[in-house]
C-alpha cells in the first residue's frame, strides 16, 4: 500500500514513483529526475538519497548506508526532511 | 499540441556563457492526421509539405540530439501513430536515454501497438480531447472519435502510463469546462491541460469563431479554481490563458533556441512549431547538417537568440529579460515584422490589433459577425488557403 499522507516512518521503503526516471546527464554533469515533459536537476545530496530509493531499502537502511559512505553521522534529519518534500512532489512513493 | 510543456522545469543554467543543450526534442513525425481540428498547430500549408524523414533519418536525428544533451523526446504530428515505425523510434529513443512522450489523438492505438510501445519503453502518453460531449468533440475534429478516445484513455491506464489529457479551449467549448474536468477525473488523468487556443496556423484562420469573451474566460478560470480546491492533489489542472488577454507577452518557447528543438516531418529543424512561417532564409534540415551545427551554429537558430536582435520598445525595456519580447511568429502575424515587440504587450505600438480582436469577441453570440464559415483542417483547404 502506498501512503500519500501522514508521517514518515523509518521502516517505510521509498521508491521512485511511476512515471519518473532518475538518471545521470553527462551534458549537464548532474543527476536529473525526468517526468512527463519535464526535468528536475538534483543537487548532490538529493541525488545520493534518490539513488538509494530502490524499493528495497527502508529509510533506516538508507540513512545507515549514506552515513557510512560519507563517514559521518547525524544525517537522519536532513534525509527525512528531503523525503517529505520528495513525497509531496510525488517523486517517490512509500510503502 | 500543448504550449505549456516548456514550463515544467526545463530551464537552462542562467550562469552559462554559451547556449545550453536542446533539452526538448519534438519529433513531428508526420503532418498526416485523421482529425480535422479547426485550431490545428500544423502549418496551414501542410498539404504542400508531404515529405517525411525515413526511419534511419529519424534515428540519426535522435542520436545526434541525445549526444548534445536532449533529455525529453516528444513524438508528435499530425498523428504519430500513422507512422508504422513509431515503435522502433520509441525503442531507439528509450535506449538512448530519453524520457519518451507520445502526443496523440488516440486514433490508431490498438492494444497490440500499446503493448509494443510499452515493451519498447514509452514513458508517457498525452491524449487530446476536443470536448466533454460526443457532439462537440466529433464536430470540432470533424470525425467520430469520442468513444474511441474513452477506450484509449482506459488503455493508457491499463498500461500504467502517466496520463495527461489535453483539451484545447475556445469559444465553442469554454462553457463546458466543468464537464471537461469531470471527464478528466472520471478517466483518471493525473494532469489536465486546459490549453486555451493560441492564435497560430489554423487557429488564426478561425480566430473569430474561437476567441472567447473576457467574461467567459473569467468564469472558466473561477470554475477551474473551484475544482483545484475541491480535488487538490488528485489531479493537476493547468489552465493556459489565451495570451491576447494578457498585458505582457509569453516568454515564447522559453526563448528562441533556448531549450526547444522541433524537427518537422521533412527534417527541417525549427526553434518552434510554427517558425517556418517567418520570412528570411530557410531553416536547416537534419539531412544536410549535424544537430550540433544546427543548434549552435545555424543562422536560423541564432536569429532571435538572446536579445541582440531587439528593436524598441523591447531594447530599452526593463522587462525584456522576463519575456524576451514575446513570440516572433505573433509579431509577424500581427505587426508584420518578426523582430517587433509581440503586440500582446501593451507597450507595443501595435497593441490595438489585439484589442480589436478582443473587442469583437465580447458578444454573447457563439457565431462571429464576419460570416466566414469555420474552416476545418483538411488537405484541400490547405491547398486552397495557400494558393
Amino acid at each position: 500500500m502506498s501512503e500519500d499522507t501522514g508521517n514518515i516512518d523509518p521502516q517505510h521503503v521509498p521508491s521512485i514513483a511511476n512515471g519518473y526516471r532518475l538518471q545521470f546527464e553527462e551534458a549537464q554533469n548532474t543527476w536529473v529526475l525526468l517526468y512527463p515533459e519535464g526535468m528536475v536537476k538534483l543537487n548532490p545530496s538529493a541525488s545520493e538519497i534518490l539513488q538509494r530509493c530502490d524499493g528495497k531499502a527502508c529509510i533506516t537502511d538508507i540513512i545507515e548506508t549514506l552515513e557510512k559512505a560519507f563517514e559521518t553521522s547525524g544525517l537522519s534529519e536532513d534525509i527525512n526532511s528531503f523525503l517529505v518534500i520528495a513525497r509531496e512532489q510525488h517523486w517517490i512513493t512509500l510503502r | 499540441m500543448s504550449t505549456s510543456m516548456l514550463e515544467h522545469g526545463l530551464v537552462q543554467d542562467p550562469s552559462a556563457t554559451r547556449p545550453g543543450p536542446p533539452l526538448w526534442l519534438l519529433a513531428e513525425l508526420t503532418y498526416r492526421c485523421p482529425l480535422h481540428c479547426v485550431f490545428c498547430f500544423n502549418p496551414v500549408d501542410f498539404a504542400r509539405q508531404e515529405d517525411e524523414l525515413d526511419t534511419d533519418g529519424w534515428i540519426r536525428t535522435l542520436r545526434e540530439a541525445r549526444a548534445l544533451g536532449s533529455v525529453q523526446c516528444g513524438f508528435s504530428g499530425g498523428e504519430p501513430l500513422l507512422r508504422l515505425d513509431l515503435e522502433t523510434l520509441v525503442g531507439e529513443a528509450h535506449k538512448l536515454g530519453y524520457y519518451t512522450n507520445l502526443l496523440t489523438t488516440g486514433v490508431g492505438l490498438t492494444d497490440a501497438r500499446a503493448r509494443a510501445l510499452k515493451d519498447n519503453g514509452l514513458d508517457h502518453v498525452q491524449l487530446s480531447f476536443q470536448d466533454s460531449t460526443r457532439e462537440m468533440n466529433d464536430f470540432l475534429s470533424n470525425t467520430r472519435t469520442f468513444d474511441l478516445k474513452y477506450k484509449v484513455a482506459a488503455m493508457i491506464k491499463e498500461y500504467d502510463w502517466p496520463m495527461v489529457l489535453n483539451c484545447v479551449i475556445h469559444r465553442m467549448n469554454i462553457e463546458h469546462i466543468d464537464k471537461i474536468i469531470d471527464m478528466a477525473l472520471e478517466l483518471g488523468a493525473e494532469t489536465l491541460e486546459l490549453a486555451n487556443t493560441q492564435y497560430y496556423s489554423w487557429a488564426v484562420v478561425n480566430r473569430d469563431h474561437l476567441l472567447p469573451s473576457c467574461e467567459q474566460l473569467k468564469k472558466a478560470e473561477r470554475i477551474t479554481n473551484k475544482y483545484r480546491e475541491r480535488y487538490g492533489d488528485r489531479i493537476t489542472i493547468i489552465f493556459v490563458v489565451p495570451d491576447y488577454y494578457e498585458n505582457r507577452p509569453k516568454k515564447c518557447m522559453n526563448g528562441w533556441g533556448n531549450v526547444f528543438l522541433c524537427v518537422a516531418p521533412d527534417g527541417t529543424a525549427l526553434p518552434c512549431h510554427t517558425a517556418r512561417m517567418l520570412p528570411g532564409a530557410a531553416f536547416p534540415n537534419v539531412a544536410d547538417h549535424s544537430m550540433e551545427e544546427i543548434w549552435y551554429g545555424s543562422e536560423g537558430f541564432n536569429r532571435y537568440r538572446g536579445k541582440g536582435w531587439m528593436k524598441e520598445p523591447c531594447r530599452s525595456c526593463s522587462e525584456s529579460d522576463d519575456d524576451l519580447g514575446g513570440c516572433r511568429c505573433q509579431a509577424m502575424l500581427l505587426a508584420g515584422d518578426p523582430a517587433a515587440a509581440d503586440p500582446v504587450c501593451d507597450k507595443s505600438p501595435q497593441r490595438h490589433v489585439v484589442d480589436k480582436a478582443i473587442a469583437q469577441a465580447q458578444t454573447e453570440s457563439t457565431l462571429p459577425s464576419s460570416g466566414q464559415p469555420l474552416i476545418f483542417r483538411d488537405p484541400k483547404e490547405s491547398i486552397r488557403l495557400t494558393d
